[in-house]
């Protein structure tokens, strides 16, 4: 079987961009990802987006992207599944590659969130549930979060400070990162002090709604060599997994298992021949700091509801056994929703070329995990260093 | 958001919000909204069950930021509630303190109003939860 390997990678600052449009942000970090591999022509392209649509009234983002990008009469198309979108268009760019069907792919993750009024945008973020039997009551995505997060500290003693580990450990971390929105670290008051959104998730419990865009190049090492990119460029996609769970929460099996994560990350593991304790750091999923937590454990870092005690014993800091968020997570370098995955890949590229802003010492594979819905539809990769 | 041409997309599910019309397949999964098939075991064989709207309060939370449409209502109660014949149904509790609401609290089923529209709009109405009445 062919190889994929990533040979460029770019980004925007995740931020409120008043000045600058969906287009703006997606050919932005498109074209810094193309200088950075040195190219300037793709064969196709892949746009990892969750809701374009409500929010800024336009889809067809393949065509918008790819015209005002230059990139002439290649195939185009976006990708969705939710929050997921972007780790799924990185899937589906390594997935063309390896059938031998497109040689040099462009994938971009993007999303313009600030365009809309904030209550719209907790509607428009809740279309990842379900429309009938969720949204229909008045479900925000953070409300069906607080009722996991609830269960959660119930199931096992934990408290509200216990998750506030995971922002306080994602702001450490994303004050190091020039691309993050929150460039500050926090304290856990910070956390316990900031108002309830859906109690008992608070303000700084979540994401910021926020803009961006990220995009990496994807081709064979083949392929690579002969384009002249420098050895030392290349980080190899060594596995992926994706999977699907229950759209609604009510309907889900075990409200404290992401079984999706657990199956997507089976796959990836067994395609990249690797176990969870070959993984020297995890871009984790903390829409929400619960998330964070149980993310650990379907990825098998931490046992069935150890995964906030990770945290309480200092684990998952840059320099400890777990590193999570190295660039800030989508709690500090913030979550535009369709273009996350795709920041967790150009943040891991960055770690295993050894350029991160705060660098796993020693890093040679990294895994990204990207949820969409509360846990519906959720994406895995792993990076090897090549 | 568009208003009078979503009649029929809430007026389908009329049976499922006014009077809790789950499923129970052949091998008696029970299942809630109805499903053509059983989301357990597979089975296609699968017919209507009137649940009976008891149940008990398995998580909880007040939202205090909701989507648009719902600013009205806020801050509410919204809950996941295991409902005696086993499904859990996702719902608005009603007629209840905040500071009352406890795991393993039980509730009944009532029909309320779940939000308007403006002016020319229609007014949606489904189940919310309670306290049982005595």
């Amino acid at each position: 079987m062919r190889k994929a390997v990533i040979i460029g990678a770019g980004m925007t600052p995740v931020g409120e961009h008043w000045k600058l449009g969906l287009r703006d942000l997606a050919v932005e970090a498109l074209l810094n990802a193309m200088d950075d591999a040195g190219i300037d022509r793709v064969d196709s392209l892949y746009v990892g987006n969750m809701v374009s649509g409500p929010f800024v009234e336009q889809e067809n983002l393949g065509a918008l992207i790819a015209d005002w990008a230059g990139l002439g009469n290649i195939p185009a198309v976006k990708i969705e599944a939710a929050c997921a979108s972007g780790g799924a268009a990185v899937q589906e760019g390594v997935k063309a590659v390896l059938s031998g069907l497109e040689d040099v792919v462009a994938v971009v993750g993007v999303e313009k969130m600030t365009d809309a009024w904030p209550s719209d945008a907790t509607r428009y973020l809740a279309y990842a549930a379900d429309a009938e039997w969720e949204l229909f009551h008045g479900a925000s995505f953070v409300a069906l979060n607080a009722l996991i997060m609830r269960y959660y500290m119930k199931a096992y003693g934990y408290t509200e400070e216990d998750l506030a580990l995971f922002a306080v450990n994602a702001h450490a971390n994303g004050a190091k990162n020039p691309y993050a929105m929150f460039k500050r670290p926090i304290k856990v008051e910070t956390v316990l002090k900031s108002p309830y959104v859906a109690d008992p998730l608070k303000l700084f419990d979540a994401s910021p709604v926020c803009d961006g865009a990220a995009s990496v190049i994807i081709t064979t090492p083949e392929k690579a060599e002969e384009l002249g990119v420098p050895k030392e460029k290349w980080v190899e996609v060594a596995g992926m997994g994706r999977a699907i769970d229950t759209i609604s929460l009510a309907s889900r099996e075990d409200l404290l298992t992401l079984k999706a994560a657990k199956v997507a990350a089976e796959r990836a593991y067994k395609m990249a021949g690797v176990e969870a304790k070959d993984i020297d750091f995890f871009e984790v999923h903390d829409a929400f700091t619960v998330m964070a937590a149980l993310s650990l454990e379907a990825l098998g870092a931490a046992k069935k509801g150890e995964g906030a005690k990770l945290a309480k014993e200092g684990q998952i800091a840059i320099d400890a056994d777990y590193p999570i968020q190295t660039m800030g997570g989508l709690k500090a370098r913030g979550h535009p929703v369709g273009a996350t995955g795709v920041y967790q890949t150009v943040e891991a590229v960055l770690q295993l070329r050894g350029e991160a802003p705060s660098q796993v010492p020693d890093a040679e594979i990294g895994l990204t995990q990207n949820i969409g819905g509360t846990g519906s539809n959720i994406t895995v990769n792993v990076f090897r260093r090549v | 958001m568009a208003r009078p041409m979503q009649v029929s997309r809430y007026w389908r599910h009329f049976r499922e919000k006014y009077r809790l019309i789950g499923g129970k397949c052949e091998n008696g999964h029970v299942h809630f909204p109805k499903r053509s098939i059983c989301p357990v075991c597979g089975s296609r064989n699968v017919e209507e069950i009137e649940l009976s709207g008891k149940g008990k309060v398995i998580s909880w939370t007040i939202v205090r930021n909701p989507p648009s449409g719902f600013e009205y209502y806020k801050p509410f109660p919204l809950a996941l509630i295991e409902l005696e014949e086993g499904p859990v149904v996702l719902a608005q509790l009603t007629d209840v303190d905040p500071e009352e609401i406890d795991f393993g609290m039980e509730v009944e089923v009532v029909t309320k109003k779940i939000r308007e529209f403006e002016e020319d709009g229609i007014i949606l109405y489904g189940y919310k939860f309670r306290p049982p009445v005595r």
